[in-house]
């Protein structure tokens, strides 16, 4: 007998296919492919249907868009090793498609084995994100929704944007953008912070990280209230938000005891969105104001009082090449 | 044993491996506070990697002092270049010491022709003359790097003819010639050349540049690049693919002397002097003397030593930090091996003297003489008597 489990999800609920509304007549000449059927496996972590989609041009686009940058990076990634296979397979996490040489500048095309690649890339990269935030955008009214998703995944493209092309084009040179690639863009991060003193004292830096803890936290405590009183019926959130039930008092009562302050089951949903939307949001203006308006953000801080400055421990040193003669 | 926990011990197994794959030191580690209380400015000591590394810096016994009164070295031996104002007695101490210091165990006959000592005509003699003016001019001119505590030919060399870490130009330093796969010299597992069959590996495990010498330890590119000012200063500032070179640099060195960025820098602000420790300006001078020796010292080398000890580009070895230090915040954790040698102290007035290269005795014609009826003779001995069966 199959029993109803609140932390895995073991029961699958088998009806007929959902086949989704009707396509508006005269609307969009794509239609929607593919046979639905149900994937057990699938079903063990949402919905076991799979099927039918709906590309669309915008879909098709952004997924051409996006596999021609994924080949630009790739096939620089695997010329760089000589085109040898296991190379690249051994080196892959160290491989990248790198920016433009500082000599540059902000010129369009580089070179080609200096840079164009990287412009290309980001090109169709970036073609491929706005056709598929245009695509959810799409979706969401085709469906009647709001464009809440939408707006969402606006922010993080913003982030990108404001790495790859807006920062790049204020400081005046496409080498400050970041590489494509595993161990590279994280070295990239190292560096940046490295040439632009230290970005745990950019606010904006600390902001968003705030909001990236916060949105992890958030994530918890609204998962784990909903499943702890799913057994009232509590994942019915939307219901609830206006028919309040047992499930929702007892959430409520649970966090008023622990913390003094409860969520209601709409106002939880607007928290966790702007904590998401928060996150690349701020810190896309952090990145934009490093080099532009700040470029050291420690300084910056101890200007206005606050970075601590901490008593020295050695006898103070001086910088040898201020001395005359020093290192000859 | 059911499906499930095989899929947890599955899962566990994994995690431990992923956590022992990474680069770091297990615990228990030990620390050792380098700046205020709470700053995490703390030096990080890992006590096995210290006990290896202790274990490995075994330091000879120095030979009984030599008396400086006497007659001169260059009046008694022929052919004494650099060591000729020592008395005769301390110049044989430094090539009976140099014997066991350098020659990896072959003795004095791996520089000299037995017969005849005064011949320059074994390469190593000709590189020791030279590596002889680098130690005096080091111990009389780089008190600001190597303190009082000195160097000896043993601090880099242990023994070995050719000390263990150097380091060679990289093939992979030349952008690439065709329209792809430019990575900027950086971006590979690739680990810089240290030496033919002794590989660096790459900086931090991650993909900054691999050949950060070139630059700045034979070159004299600007290290510095973090901003000095709050706000932005007119014109571009440091690039980040400069950022980059720095640190590959400053994590080679890091490696080098087995300690942590905080031995010198406080990271809140790695630019600022005020808060760096005193350690900072002795590295300052140590940069400045090892692009000093490598394009003095070992670029004047390059011509005497024979193929076998050029790198894969063809190039001299060259220094860093490591081939003095291997590993250790002190060469030989500070123990100052060079007071019981006032022969290599050098003598701060004669500075030309250190720096100007001293050429090779041609070899004498008796000397040629010999060599040439020797090989005569080989070559008949050889024809006379086929060492293998012509093939067919």
């Amino acid at each position: 007998m199959a029993n109803y489990q609140n932390i895995f999800t073991q029961v699958q609920v088998r009806g007929p296919f959902h086949k989704g509304p009707p396509m508006e007549p005269g609307g969009s000449p794509w239609k929607r492919t593919g046979r639905p059927r149900f994937i057990t496996l699938l079903g063990r972590f949402g919905d076991a249907q799979i099927g039918p989609f709906y590309l669309g041009f915008l879909g098709l686009a952004s997924i051409m868009c996006g596999f021609t940058a994924f080949e630009i990076i790739g096939l620089n990634m695997w010329a760089s090793v000589g085109w040898s296979p296991i190379q690249f397979v051994r080196q892959l996490p160290w491989l990248a498609l790198e920016p433009p040489s500082p000599a540059c500048r902000l010129h369009i095309p580089c070179p080609l084995n200096d840079g164009a690649w990287w412009q290309l890339a980001g090109f169709f990269l970036t073609a491929s994100l706005f056709l598929w935030w245009l695509r959810t955008y799409r979706r969401a009214r085709a469906l009647k929704m709001g464009t809440h998703v939408a707006w969402a995944f606006a922010a993080a493209i913003w982030l990108y944007i404001v790495l790859g092309f807006i920062r790049p084009v204020l400081i005046g040179s496409w080498s400050e953008a970041v590489p494509f690639g595993i161990f590279p863009h994280l070295d990239w991060v190292s560096a940046f912070s490295l040439r632009y003193g230290n970005l745990f004292y950019n606010p904006f830096h600390a902001l968003s990280i705030a909001f990236l803890y916060g949105s992890v936290l958030l994530f918890a405590m609204h998962a784990a209230t909903i499943l702890a009183v799913s057994r009232y019926g509590g994942e019915r959130e939307i219901e609830q938000i206006t028919d309040r039930g047992t499930a929702v008092e007892r959430a409520a009562l649970f966090w008023r005891w622990t913390m003094g302050f409860n969520a209601t089951m709409e106002s939880i949903h607007r928290w966790a969105w702007w904590f998401a939307v928060l996150c690349p949001l701020v810190g896309g203006i952090g990145i934009l104001l490093t080099g532009t308006v700040v470029d050291n953000w420690y300084l910056w801080a101890v200007k206005h009082g606050y970075a601590p400055g901490y008593p020295a421990i050695d006898p103070p040193v001086i910088d040898p090449a201020t001395i005359p003669g020093a290192g000859q | 044993m059911n499906g499930k926990t095989l899929i947890r011990l599955g899962i566990l197994l994994g995690l431990g491996v992923l956590v022992a794959s990474c680069d770091i030191d297990r615990p228990p580690t030990e620390t050792i506070q380098r700046g205020f209380r709470g700053d995490a400015q703390v030096q990080v000591i890992n006590p096995r990697t210290y006990a290896a590394a202790f274990a490995e810096q075994s330091i000879p016994d120095a030979a009984p002092p030599a008396d400086p009164d006497g007659p001169r070295a260059k009046d008694i031996f022929e052919n004494v270049q650099v060591l000729g104002d020592l008395s005769s007695t301390q110049m044989v101490r430094v090539m009976v010491s140099m014997a066991s210091w350098v020659t990896g165990g072959e003795g004095c006959s791996y520089c000299h022709v037995i017969e005849n000592p005064a011949l320059d005509v074994k390469y190593p003699k000709v590189v020791a003359r030279r590596m002889l003016q680098m130690v005096r001019y080091i111990n009389s001119h780089w008190t600001d790097h190597v303190g009082q505590t000195g160097v000896t030919c043993f601090t880099c060399h242990r023994g070995n003819p050719v000390p263990k870490n150097l380091w060679f130009a990289n093939p992979s330093s030349t952008p690439s010639a065709t329209f792809t796969g430019w990575h900027q010299q950086q971006n590979s597992t690739l680990p810089s050349v240290v030496q033919p069959g002794h590989l660096l590996p790459s900086a931090a495990m991650g993909s900054l540049p691999v050949d950060p010498f070139s630059m700045y330890l034979q070159g004299d590119e600007n290290i510095r690049v973090q901003a000095t000012d709050a706000l932005p200063t007119k014109g571009l500032g440091a690039s980040i693919q400069q950022t980059e070179w720095t640190y590959s640099l400053m994590t080679i060195m890091s490696k080098s002397l087995g300690v942590n960025c905080t031995y010198c820098h406080n990271t809140q602000s790695l630019q600022s002097w005020k808060e760096s420790s005193p350690q900072r300006a002795t590295a300052w001078y140590g940069i400045r003397m090892v692009r000093k020796l490598n394009n003095v010292y070992e670029a004047s080398i390059d011509s005497v030593l024979p193929a076998n000890r050029h790198g894969p580009m063809g190039d001299n070895p060259k220094i860093y930090c490591a081939t003095c230090h291997n590993g250790v915040f002190k060469p030989l954790y500070g123990y100052p091996m060079a007071k019981d040698f006032p022969e290599l102290k050098g003598d701060n007035a004669n500075l030309e003297d250190y720096l100007t290269w001293k050429a090779p005795m041609p070899p004498p014609a008796d000397y040629l003489k010999a060599q040439a009826e020797e090989q005569a003779q080989a070559a008949q001995v050889a024809q006379a008597v086929p060492a293998v069966a012509p093939a067919q």
